[in-house]
């Protein structure tokens, strides 16, 4: 193979005599010899000590691969224990690598005295380098790197920005605070510079600082050096594992090692008690003086876990935060840190020639919304209900009435603020839709306190990292919830919602209705004593609308969840979307069987009532619970996802006279949440005869964002349709994605054409028969990411007038809109209809996922045309369309699920293959099919069971191609399997 | 190719061979073929002025360096194909005929001033048995490869590749899984086992190949024959195939189906078919011919062959060689069909 790297000097090939310069006392490593080093960065370096003596730093100096050029900015990075600079070797080479602005960096990363190359020798005086010393000498040596040396490496000039990672963060933090007016920007990964009150050393850290094992772990034997190399959540090629013990093969070359945790200052009689407070004090000032900042998180960090996060959150209150979900102590080997880093450094407008810091999101482009609480507190006297509950088996509703609402909500607001819940501190809901969610859900609204809504399709795991990455500072939540709070140590003071068991009581720290009771005692209420408060008799100062609303997580398809963060302007925004587009307003009756739309109720002044159905389990929603749901308030407007809807026609049968007669009285139904397939349409049609039926597009980060109805499917034909067979106009050719309308009002869709190898451009299309990634602009989309940047940064276009887009990350082709003028609509919704009067003549046809692209030797293959061709050969139910091999000459594989069932996964039989080979065909470009397999399910997500876990089945499937016969693991056969083999590796 | 000499084209009695020889004969060129039996091309005359002259020369004769001097005389290009080509018997016939044979050819067509030579060589010189999903032409590896073909096949290339130099351009083309009308090799078989019920798919033959209708090849050849000087191409050694994978399921039944023989059915576990492929090649080193066939009813290599993928990435051959496929492969299937109904 080529580019085999050349072999390492083997010990006895050496010359005997050392060509190198070395620092007293140092360890012999060759920088040639450590992997993603370039040799011309090792540097030696004289300065001053505070011990008196004159000490030789090693630093990895970006400038010595230069070549003379004048850097953007220098960095200044700062291991901790026990590593060193090696840390930092890919950091060094994205600074010398040029970034997107043409900018490069210099990065000087230094070995501490005692670590890595430096100076070995012991402390004048003895004892360990202690905090202080290692502040100052740090101080000393960046004084020496400005002053210049008579070496040829350049001076540092300019503000520098200070990178620390662990101890090395308190060490930069500390230098950082004592020299601010040369500090640009602070950056640190997994550190502390607080040893919370009272707060115990990490376990990890207890083990290695026990009396009698600390010199054991730490310098004595290599465990602590190997320990940290096998930190990072991806396991390190070998040579750079070797890499980061080199300077620490000896006994005496790892004393620093355990000086530096004997240093360690946690306790408040420590040593380096004083230096850590002023380092404290530093990081506060910096934050106070809004010194640029950006915090690096690996979230799975047994030593400095989230709390430290939260500390420094607290501290540099602007900080721009990325948390790395998959990352572990070591973050630099888990993210691409350098380039991260670049990118923020530019972002934020740091270094000279810095492009035109990035424009914060604009203000949405409208007039001032009514607050979200508005129709609660206008509605104080109104006796009319608000929320209906409808239980199973059509007993009597409950009904929660307007007033009734007001004052719940205006008690349990008080009760949350005299818990100590202050505005921008975040609440987590467990709680299942419902007069409770709803009262705690318009209480923290009111307050101002951010709500943070993750729901179960994430499953456990994924629910438990969202919450408490999140950081609540206190959680409502049923008896289920909060156990599971507890189980998890999830943060947070735990108020319980619902009916409690002993246990729920214990976990409970309070109760909705406990809160509520001091609230009204609350002297907030702006009530006289006795009185129930309103929403709008509240002393509590109003949230303003650029402030944090809620935090709402996408479902985690690919990749652990995101938390998108809605404003309460944006979430204003969501309201006011449905309210046009739906024609939704405060005389409106609706019933919700779909969660986000059952909450926007109250905010619409609707009637809102929910069926009786087991919300986690969409499918469970009955014809009969929906008729009844819709007699109870006589609702003419119906909000539904599509697992719920096959629930309702799969149970129409036992719909009765009466149900029926309520079903007709509906005007308008909405499915939302995944793609419906259109005979599943047209059943539900069949039993709303009088509504039209509409399909909203969108996502967590802005919904909804275009509308189709079934109408508008049925006349483009074949293909128009998502997912179902072909209709009656054979030969018109299988259209290429589904069908998902118009943009709404006031929303704006774009594309961001994909190049040759099927990465999306940085430019901006709206002309028709463009493909591209779906591009988003309206003032009900994501404030933001929630603590990740990075990916806020990456998921954002801002076009030539400065404008932020949300880039979806969906593929899709704008077309022209050629439907017949919509005042002729037949079905008899009147031509102000809002969904359908979009102006602007464009359409949009979403064809997959930018993550899912089939990118082949003749092009690049979208998913979603191909699955809907395969599903029109009338054996396939459902299909995925994924590429197997690597990009640029992926084969496309086409995997489906027939009826009947096939009972093993395998090759399809020839005629099948055919068959699915000829429909694709059909598709422009015809794109050429390798193989068909058949599969007895393709895996689902659970929130709607609808969305085909592509990644999953293209894993698979590169593995049966490759020739390895493995059942799919989503399959109860490859679960069973994947059980096996846990067990017999345990 | 613009200068005049005639190209040398060896062991034009197999399917691929001829089909060689006819296109660069069509193309115009005249065609000397080499082997050890008539090419049955001898005398064909294209209406472009195109010839195919028959030359009998053994190549594995140790005595035929003069022979071959001779017809290598003013040659321009030589494609070499003639080859040992079969899944047993001793390593010495594979030596002698792949490796010293070649040798021979180059270091004669050295000798007479032979600007360009093809390496006919297999992408099994460089599979170790590994599954090789969308990759390029890897190094050919004599010590990895599986077989004695495979192994003395990538001998041959090393040797063709280390004689490229100023005066002789060496291009290795590796044409993968060739199959068409008049196939002896591959399609001849796997019809007659299956229509004696010895068509076994390992693992359900999922495993994803690459093939070349047999057309298809031949153009490629002839185009490395035309480019092989070119800068970026000697040197150089490269996989050609249709450039459509198909499960090997696929590929039996759709070989099958063009002839009327019954689809492979049964499924076998490749592990199994591993480990009788080796018990069969250890009884055949002792009783060569046992069951009245003359080839081993399965062997390791070819039970690996059946249940590992191996599909290449093809952009840069075509990029190099200038060629793409004419024919492809459905619609070399249903010239496979129509041959097989005119037989």
């Amino acid at each position: 193979m080529r580019g085999s790297p050349s072999p390492a000097p083997s010990p006895l090939a050496a010359p005997p005599v050392r060509s190198r310069a070395t620092a007293p006392g140092a360890p012999d490593v060759d920088p040639a010899s450590l992997p993603g080093v370039d040799p011309r960065w090792s540097r030696l370096v004289e300065a001053p000590s505070v011990d008196g003596t004159r000490r030789t730093w090693h630093v990895l100096d970006g400038a010595g691969s230069l070549e003379g050029e004048e850097p953007a900015g220098t960095v200044l990075a700062v291991h901790g224990n026990p590593t060193w600079s090696y840390l930092w070797r890919d950091v060094v080479a994205a600074g010398v690598a040029e970034d997107a602005a043409g900018r490069r960096w210099r990065v000087v990363a230094v070995d501490q005295l005692g670590m890595g190359l430096s100076d070995r020798r012991p402390r004048a005086g003895g004892g360990p380098w202690r905090l202080a010393d290692r502040v100052a000498d740090l101080g000393a040596l960046v004084e020496v790197l400005r002053a210049g040396t008579d070496d040829g490496w350049p001076p540092v000039t300019g503000p520098v920005v200070a990178l620390g990672h662990d101890w090395g963060g308190v060490v930069v933090t500390g230098w950082a605070g004592e020299h601010p007016a040369q500090v640009a920007a602070l950056a640190l990964t997994n550190t502390a510079v607080h040893a919370p009150a009272g707060a115990a050393l990490p376990l990890a850290l207890q083990v290695v600082t026990a009396p009698g094992l600390h010199a054991l772990a730490t310098s004595r034997t290599d465990a602590f050096v190997r320990a940290a190399a096998a930190q990072p959540r991806r396991r390190l090629p070998d040579e750079v594992r070797a890499a980061y013990r080199a300077p620490y093969r000896g006994v005496a070359d790892r004393a620093a090692v355990e000086g530096f945790v004997a240093d360690i200052p946690w306790r408040a009689d420590d040593l380096s008690r004083p230096a850590l407070d002023r380092v404290t004090a530093g990081a506060d000032a910096l934050g106070a003086a809004d010194v640029p900042a950006l915090l690096v998180w690996g979230v799975r960090d047994p030593v400095f876990g989230e709390q430290y996060l939260r500390d420094l959150r607290a501290r540099l209150p602007r900080a721009d935060v990325h948390r790395v979900e998959r990352g572990g102590h070591l973050v630099p080997e888990d993210v691409d840190l350098g380039p991260l880093l670049l990118r923020w450094l530019a972002a934020r407008g740091v270094g000279s020639g810095a492009p035109a810091a990035a424009p914060e999101p604009a203000a949405a482009p409208h007039g001032h919304r009514r607050p979200l609480w508005a129709e609660l507190a206008a509605r104080a006297d109104d006796d009319g209900p608000a929320v209906v509950e409808v239980p199973e088996g059509g007993g009597a509703p409950a009904v929660l009435s307007w007033r009734e609402l007001g004052h719940r909500v205006a008690e349990v607001a008080l009760g949350l603020d005299a818990e100590g819940v202050r505005p921008g501190d975040r609440v987590s809901l467990l709680v299942p839709p419902g007069a409770d969610l709803t009262t705690a859900l318009y209480a923290c609204l009111r307050l101002g306190a951010v709500v943070v809504v993750a729901d179960q399709g994430l499953g456990v795991r994924g629910l438990s990292r969202a919450v408490r990455g999140a950081a609540p500072r206190h959680v409502v939540a049923v008896e289920r919830g909060l156990v599971a709070a507890a189980a998890l140590g999830w943060p947070g003071r735990r108020t319980a919602a619902g009916p409690l068991g002993p246990l729920g009581r214990r976990l409970a720290g309070s109760t909705l209705a406990g809160l509520a009771a001091r609230g009204r005692r609350s002297p907030l209420a702006g009530v006289p004593a006795g009185e129930r408060p309103t929403v709008a008799s509240l002393r509590l100062p109003e949230p303003a609308p650029p402030d944090d609303a809620a935090v709402l997580f996408t479902s985690g398809s690919t990749g652990p969840a995101k938390g998108a963060v809605y404003t309460h302007d944006r979430l204003a925004g969501v309201r006011d979307a449905v309210a046009a587009a739906y024609e939704v307003d405060h005389g409106t009756a609706l019933v919700a069987a779909f969660a986000p739309f059952a909450l926007l109720g109250p905010a619409l002044g609707a009637v809102s009532a929910s069926p009786a159905m087991d919300v986690t389990a969409p499918a469970s929603l009955t014809a009969t619970a929906l008729a009844d749901a819709v007699a109870a308030v006589g609702a003419t407007v119906v909000f539904a996802s599509p697992a719920a809807l096959a629930g309702v026609v799969a149970t129409s049968g036992r719909l009765d006279a009466r149900g029926r007669t309520a079903l007709g009285g509906v005007r308008r139904l909405l499915s939302a949440g995944a793609p419906v397939p259109v005979p599943l349409l047209r059943q539900v049609a069949a039993l709303v005869p009088g509504a039209s039926l509409h399909t909203p597009y969108g996502m967590t980060e802005g919904l909804p964002v275009t509308d189709v109805r079934l109408a508008d499917l049925e006349a483009a034909g074949p293909g128009g349709e998502a997912g179902g067979e072909a209709g009656g106009q054979a030969g018109a050719g299988v259209a290429d994605g589904v069908l998902v309308g118009a943009p709404l009002d006031g929303v704006e869709v774009a594309v961001a054409p994909l190049d040759a190898d099927g990465t999306p451009t940085d430019r901006l299309v709206r002309t028709p028969g463009t493909t591209g990634e779906v591009l988003l602009r309206a003032g009900h989309t994501k404030a933001r990411y929630d603590q990740l940047w990075a990916t806020e940064d990456a998921s954002r276009l801002v076009d030539a007038s400065g404008a932020v887009w949300h880039r979806t990350g969906d593929v899709g082709t704008l077309e022209a809109d050629g439907r017949p003028d919509v005042g002729e609509d037949a079905a008899g919704a009147p031509a102000s209809d809002a969904a359908t009067g979009a102006a602007g003549g464009v359409r949009l046809r979403v064809q997959g996922r930018t993550a899912h692209l089939v990118r082949t030797a003749a092009g690049v293959v979208t998913p979603v045309g191909v699955e809907l061709a395969a599903a029109s050969v009338p054996a396939v139910t459902r299909a995925a369309a994924v590429g197997v091999g690597p990009a640029g000459t992926q084969a496309l594989v086409v995997v489906v699920e027939t009826e009947p069932a096939t009972r093993r996964a395998g090759g399809a039989a020839p005629d099948l293959v055919a068959a699915v080979r000829r429909a694709v065909a059909g598709l422009p470009g015809a794109p050429a099919v390798a193989a068909v397999l058949v599969v007895p399910a393709l895996p689902v997500d659970v929130r709607h069971e609808s969305k085909v876990d592509r990644t999953l089945v293209a894993a698979w499937a590169a593995d049966r191609l490759s020739g390895r016969p493995v059942a799919p693991p989503w399959s109860r056969a490859g679960r069973l399997r994947a059980a096996l083999g846990a067990r017999r590796r345990r | 190719m613009t200068t005049g000499g005639p190209v040398v084209v060896t062991g034009a009695s197999g399917m691929l061979g001829r089909a060689v020889a006819r296109t660069l004969a069509d193309a115009g060129h005249a065609v000397r073929t080499l082997q050890r039996s008539p090419s049955g091309l001898a005398g064909h005359r294209s209406p472009t002025g195109g010839a195919v002259e028959d030359v009998a020369v053994d190549l594995a004769a140790p005595g035929a360096a003069p022979a071959l001097r001779a017809v290598l005389e003013g040659a321009e290009a030589v494609v070499h194909l003639a080859a040992k080509v079969s899944v047993s018997g001793p390593w010495a016939a594979y030596r002698r005929t792949n490796v010293e044979g070649t040798q021979r050819l180059l270091d004669a067509a050295g000798a007479a001033g032979v600007r360009r030579f093809v390496q006919v060589s297999s992408p099994s010189v460089a599979h170790a048995g590994e599954p090789l999903v969308g990759v390029p032409a890897g190094p050919a590896d004599p010590g990895a490869a599986r077989g004695r073909y495979a192994r003395s096949k990538a001998m041959a290339e090393q040797a063709a590749l280390a004689a490229d130099g100023r005066d002789l351009a060496v291009v290795a083309v590796r044409p993968h899984l060739v199959w068409g009308p008049g196939d002896t090799q591959l399609v001849a078989r796997v019809v007659a086992r299956s229509r004696a019920g010895r068509l076994p798919l390992l693992d359900g033959g999922t495993a994803l190949v690459d093939s070349t209708y047999v057309d298809d090849a031949a153009d490629a050849l002839a185009a490395a024959a035309a480019r092989a000087a070119d800068p970026q191409v000697h040197g150089r050694a490269l996989v050609v195939s249709s450039g459509e994978p198909r499960t090997v399921g696929e590929l039996l039944a759709s070989l099958c189906a063009a002839h009327g023989a019954p689809l492979p059915a049964r499924s076998v576990p490749a592990g199994l078919a591993r480990a009788a492929g080796g018990l069969v090649e250890a009884l055949w080193a002792v009783r060569p011919g046992l069951g009245g066939d003359d080839e081993p009813p399965m062997t390791r290599f070819l039970a690996e062959q059946l249940s590992t993928a191996h599909w290449f990435d093809q952009r840069e051959t075509r990029r190099l060689l200038r060629w793409s496929p004419r024919v492809g492969l459905d619609a070399g299937f249903a010239r496979l069909a129509a041959a097989a109904a005119a037989a």
